[in-house]
């Protein structure tokens, strides 16, 4: 009989290096929310609403986060039932999270991403699609100090290894 | 070089693909004469001035119609193709 | 003694307690902190710096910046060793190792100076005139030759190991150079609140406040400047960015700029070396202010010469004591560095101006003069004067040149911008709206004075600021110096000898004119028949002086002439700063499998797929090749059962009422007709009618489907069903998005597969390309009866963190029944022995009918590619059509890439009857086999052909048969 173990998409965290850190993250249940044309979806998804784009619309621990084209992910909470309103897809397992935290986080991710990373322009509880160097990313801001970055699963070795040299980088200028 | 990406705004030229002219919009019908397709599919002005051309935002999925100069090299606008073919 | 070439008191930059010891050429140099090579050595008397490019000439620092013609040494060992660093701009550090360069033997006896004394012989062209026959000479005896001699510096060989940084940044304002201009740009954006970065190549910011000291607001330049810099630094919304050069200026307000981050110290392992950034700025102020020139006279290039503006510099920033100065000078600003040097305590020897001046000063004035010649081989020793009373020998160890200024306007033209021509100034001035967003201020556009620089930086700001929607206050200017500068053109003196121009690449005034003479007076033709401008200084402060040598040749004007293009980059940048972390594998991401631990831990070599690393082979005890592996892993595969991770096959979630409709357009075969619980196998087209990707295409759902894509084509489909999707069927009621990543799926092939399912608890009673979700050990998975193989094949997916455990419970329940884990060549062999297509096959140029699928283009209805698919050229008798191939004696190699021939034609392009796409040795078979395309190839089964790889050196005959070479009947798959 099939005995089958979760492994997690990356081991070896949290590393901290200078003025920043980054650390696994449980986003808990993912689920891709893509609505069909025309579709009302506010009833279905009270107390959230379906977010703009850039829009992180929370509601305590679960949040409804903007993540592409006329898609969101529902991060923290099953799934309602959408039927015949959105394709809802489990999207649990296709993305490792970790978190960038610390005063030097913003430094770090410019090493990584051409995102205008001014709170002005990528403010604190918005979320962005870009990239990681050449990884795809979606960037969720929690504060002027915290980002939350996903990416394929496949690319959790390289994600971690691309913001470790961003950070040692990072940490040795601070220190001259 | 920055597309200004209607969901995501200006972005840096690396964040996108292009695909090509945006004759691409313009299919001919189910049926259509072989003539229509050769136009569709080669046929090309390659104007000095302003153009319109196919460009994708990796990072939102989102297919946009460029309209730029090739001579100033200003983009003057990106729309969804979902909303320019609609 | 140490320091002797110093002036006591003087050095805003060095820290006199701080003493820096160095190696030039191995021996030991003191400096101190806050040093350049170029000014530490010639604190030292060292004047001597390298040799020039063409002529071996000695040669020394000119300059005090980063335009620097010709004090290219190199530093550091080993892998990190940097040729071409300008010691003008390479700060010292304890234990650093710097070298001249470009010499034959020692510095000071440098064996390839007989190039300069058969420089009558070397003038422009002289390569395109000399070379040029007997034309068997060119490859075997000069290019070698050349390409011994030529080139700047040596490379190291080897991989550079050091940290390199690339990074982004984001300002409403750029500020370009922070000298007077710049400095109160930036403080009357920052006071207005205005996101601010300011650039600045030197160590600290004051520009030529630091170097000719000028008085600002009642305090002296440098301590003014020092001032602004304390403010800028004390407001939030200002980054400022010193020992940064902006190299380039692109469109849409994104602009280059190279850090030295850590260049000025010893090599670390953590602190980035260099830094590439790109700044993306709303607005940008240029104020780069201007870069002297020399004027073109006889032996104008020897270690002592230098302009006058760096001996101001050298001494006011450094320290350095010039010793005896000749000043030679055609405009105000020269005589005024005359007067600066004096009050410093300077013996100026001569002042020498070919203007009719009439001044009076505390040193000899030369009016109506020029220097004609110097003296001194490997250091200036003389200067020869010609003026009215007769000729003059005048002894001196530093000769300045003050030819007048050049705005540095290079950002401004390098989107093709055509600068102005000013007469009043005899140089070129920015033309207005050159690069869209960047405007121009202070001596960068020709205003000299510090008065007239602080108060346009103020003015061009709050015009900036204004397009920002952000109100300047009051520009609270300081009063400054605003002497008026004047000028008379003077670009070289008639006298016999060489008299150059561009020091870096040996161009003489000779040489320009020899150019024009002989038909290359176009400004760009004259560059490149000559050189000029051409070497790593790019004629920064030789190239208007070269082009107003070719006007008065040609007879042109200035203006007539223009200048030639101004590309990026302004300084040069290294590849590795350009390329920061792009070396090895931070080149592209890597993409591993849930399988990947355990299958390195079995020994399997990786073989790269696109991002993705997959296992080549499964060596077992005793097995030293690829072929003893494999050919045991087919024969698993075929006589019981096989394990191998697919997960990087494309996989795509197709979701709504829709869902059915759109996959009919997507792909040439009817979707909509599946039954839930069932899989297809797919072809999809191009819009031009040729094969995009296969995969398959499974009914998970009433309104939902599991689309799987090749792993090479994954992310091309799902852009082209994004693109299908928005721009022709935005309305429809259909989503997708790629799944890929969170499954892990694995093919289970053989006549035991079945028996394997049972083990791990499955009843696999699904029929051949049947589908269904199953539960695993508790966990919700998914099972398709789908072949790769033509065995009778499962694949199992399961949420990707499940994958490792799985993939090892497989391979244990595997070996178990006598199966095994197989790699990529086995997956090859047993695909080949079906004739299953892959990428290798649907490679871009070949139709649905090429590869034997035409049937699969549905008559009733339209989908993508369907109407181009129809034209002439694609179904017209005589394409390429897909066979098999196996060669006549069992023996024989064949090999992918190898061309057909009919057996009697000689194997030239123009008898080609197709080619060789994929081969596999098929243990099952005994032989050979390989796939390919071949003129009516499906007309020719049974045909003898020959196979011929040039490359290889094969000559194979082979038989043409059906591309499905076992189990033609698909039995065993359908079990």
């Amino acid at each position: 009989m099939a005995d089958l173990i979760s492994q997690p998409a990356l081991t070896g965290l949290p590393v901290t290096l200078g003025r920043a850190t980054v650390a696994a993250l449980d986003p808990g249940r993912v689920t891709s929310i893509a609505p069909y044309p025309g579709r009302d979806l506010s009833t279905a998804l009270a107390p959230l609403r379906f977010p703009a784009p850039g829009e992180v619309v929370s509601n305590g621990s679960i949040r409804l986060v903007w993540a592409g084209r006329e898609m969101a992910f529902l991060l923290g909470a099953p799934a309602p039932d959408l039927t015949g309103l959105a394709a809802v897809t489990d999207q649990s397992d296709g993305w490792v999270w970790v978190s960038l935290e610390g005063d030097d986080a913003a430094a770090v991710l410019a090493r990584l991403s051409p995102l205008d990373l001014r709170p002005a322009s990528f403010a604190p509880g918005t979320a962005a699609r870009s990239t990681l160097n050449h990884l795809p990313a979606l960037i969720i801001r929690t504060s002027e100090t915290r980002f939350e970055l996903a990416s394929f699963r496949s690319m959790a070795g390289t994600l971690k290894e691309e913001l470790h040299h961003a950070m040692q980088a990072v940490a040795a200028r601070a220190a001259l | 070089m920055r597309i200004p990406c209607p969901c995501c705004g200006p972005r840096d030229r690396r964040e996108f693909t292009y695909y090509g002219a945006s004759d691409y919009l313009d299919r001919p019908a189910e049926g259509a004469d072989l003539e229509a397709w050769d136009n569709y599919l080669h046929l090309r002005d390659n104007p000095a001035g302003v153009t319109r051309d196919l460009w994708y935002h990796d990072p939102c999925q989102a297919w946009l119609e460029v309209t730029r100069n090739t001579v100033t090299h200003e983009i003057l606008s990106a729309h969804p193709v979902s909303e320019v073919s609609a | 003694m140490t320091n002797a070439h110093r002036i006591p008191g003087k050095g805003l930059l060095i820290d006199r307690s701080r003493p820096v010891r160095f190696a030039f050429d191995g021996r030991e140099v003191e400096g101190f902190q806050g040093d350049t090579l170029a000014s530490a050595l010639l604190a030292n008397g060292t004047r001597l710096m390298g040799r020039s490019f063409k002529y071996h000439r000695p040669r020394g620092a000119m300059t005090a910046g980063s335009e620097d013609p010709s004090s290219l040494v190199e530093i550091l060992d080993g892998a990190q060793q940097t040729p071409n660093v300008r010691a003008t701009v390479q700060e010292i550090y304890e234990g650093m190792q710097a070298r001249s360069q470009n010499h034959v033997g020692p510095l000071n006896f440098d064996l390839l100076a007989l190039n300069d004394l058969l420089a009558p012989f070397f003038s422009a062209g002289f390569y395109y005139k000399t070379f040029m026959w007997p034309r068997a000479f060119w490859e075997k005896l000069y290019e070698p030759l050349i390409r011994r001699a030529a080139g700047l510096g040596r490379l190291s060989g080897l991989h550079d190991e050091s940290i390199y940084e690339k990074a982004w940044a984001h300002c409403d304002l750029l500020v370009i150079g922070a000298g007077p201009a710049g400095l109160m740009a930036a403080l009357s954006a920052a006071r207005a609140g205005a996101d601010v970065i300011v650039v600045e190549e030197d160590v600290r910011l004051g520009g030529r406040l630091l170097a000719d000291q000028p008085m600002v607001g009642g305090m002296a330049g440098p301590v003014w400047a020092e001032w602004a810099a304390d403010e800028l630094a004390s407001l939030p919304n200002v980054r400022v960015m010193t020992r940064t050069t902006v190299t380039g200026a692109y469109d849409d307000g994104t602009y280059g700029a190279l850090e030295r981050v850590g260049l000025h110290r010893a090599p670390s392992d953590t602190l980035p070396r260099e830094c590439f950034w790109r700044i993306v700025a709303k607005r940008a102020i240029l104020t780069t202010g201007a870069l002297e020139r020399p004027i073109a006279h006889p032996d104008n290039d020897r270690p002592g010469v230098m302009l006058a503006s760096g001996v101001t510099a050298h001494l006011a920033k450094w320290g350095v004591n010039p010793g005896r100065v000749v000043v030679f000078s055609n405009n105000d600003s020269g005589l005024q560095t005359a007067r600066n040097l004096t009050a410093q305590g300077v013996e100026i020897a001569a002042y020498v101006d070919p203007r009719p001046v009439s001044v009076l000063e505390d040193f000899p004035v030369y009016a109506n003069a020029q220097v004609t010649g110097t003296r001194g081989r490997l250091g200036l020793r003389d200067v020869a004067i010609r003026h009215a009373g007769g000729t003059s020998m005048i002894e001196a160890r530093t000769l300045a040149l003050a030819g007048g200024w050049n705005p540095t306007l290079h950002l401004a033209c390098h989107r093709n911008g055509r600068p102005t021509w000013d007469d009043s100034i005899a140089a070129f001035v920015p033309t207005p709206g050159m690069v869209p967003g960047l405007s121009v201020a202070g001596a960068a556009r020709g205003r000299f004075s510090t008065a007239a620089c602080l108060a346009d930086g103020a003015a061009v700001a709050a015009e900036a600021l204004s397009d920002l929607g952000l109100t300047a206050r009051p520009a609270d200017v300081p009063d400054a110096e605003d002497t008026p500068y004047a000028i008379a053109p003077f670009w070289a003196v008639e006298a016999g000898g060489r008299a150059w121009l561009d020091f870096a690449n040996d161009v003489t005034t000779k040489d320009v004119k020899l150019a024009a003479q002989e038909g290359y007076s176009s400004v760009e033709h004259m560059k490149r028949y000559t050189t000029q401008g051409m070497a790593p200084d790019q004629g920064k402060s030789s190239n208007v002086a070269a082009l107003a040598v070719l006007a008065e040749a040609t007879g042109q004007g200035i203006p007539a002439t223009g200048t030639t293009t101004y590309r990026p980059p302004y300084v040069p940048i290294s590849i590795a700063a350009l390329g920061a972390g792009g070396r090895a594998e931070g080149f592209a991401p890597q993409r591993l499998l849930t399988s990947d631990a355990q299958t390195r831990s079995m020994g399997a070599p990786m073989i790269e797929a696109g991002l993705w690393y997959r296992p080549s082979y499964f060596p077992q005890g005793g097995e030293t090749s690829w072929r003893a592996a494999c050919d045991r892993e087919v024969g698993q595969v075929r006589n019981a059962v096989g394990v191998c991770d697919v997960s990087t096959l494309g996989k795509i979630d197709v979701q709504g009422p829709d869902a059915a409709r759109f996959l009919d357009f997507i792909y040439t075969n009817t979707m909509s007709t599946l039954p839930l619980g069932r899989v297809r196998y797919g072809l999809m087209l191009r819009e031009d009618g040729f094969v995009m990707d296969d995969g398959t295409c499974a009914r998970i759902g009433d309104q939902q489907f599991v689309v799987t894509t090749t792993t090479a084509g994954a992310g091309q489909v799902m852009r082209h069903m994004d693109f299908i999707h928005q721009a022709f069927c935005a309305g429809w009621d259909v989503r997708m998005v790629s799944v890929t990543e969170g499954w892990a799926q694995f093919a289970v092939a053989g006549p035991k597969a079945r028996d394997l399912l049972a083990a791990l608890g499955i009843t696999a009673d699904l029929p051949f390309m049947g589908c269904a979700d199953i539960a695993l050990g508790g966990v919700q998975a998914r099972l398709f009866r789908i072949s790769f193989s033509g065995e009778e094949g499962y694949e199992i997916a399961v949420p990707t963190r499940y994958g490792a455990a799985l993939f090892a419970q497989l391979v244990s329940a595997a070996e178990a029944l006598g199966g095994c884990a197989y790699g990529m060549e086995a997956l090859n062999v047993l695909r080949v022995e079906k004739g299953f297509i892959t990428h290798a096959e649907i490679h871009g140029r070949v139709t649905a009918g090429d590869v034997g699928l035409g049937k699969m283009v549905s008559a009733k209805k339209d989908c993508i590619g369907k109407g181009a698919s129809l034209r002439p050229g694609l179904v017209e008798e005589g394409r390429e059509q897909l066979v098999g191939l196996m060669p006549v004696n069992q023996g024989e190699v064949l090999s992918a890439g190898a061309h057909l021939y009919n057996e009697s034609d000689p194997a030239k392009r123009e008898h080609n009857q197709g080619y060789v796409t994929s081969v596999a040795p098929s243990p099952t078979l005994g032989c050979w086999l390989g796939i390919g395309f071949l003129k009516n190839g499906r007309a020719r089964h049974g045909e003898v052909i020959r196979l011929v790889d040039g490359l290889r050196g094969l000559s194979v005959l082979v038989e043409v048969c059906n591309p499905v070479f076992f189990d033609p009947d698909g039995g065993r798959m359908r079990g």
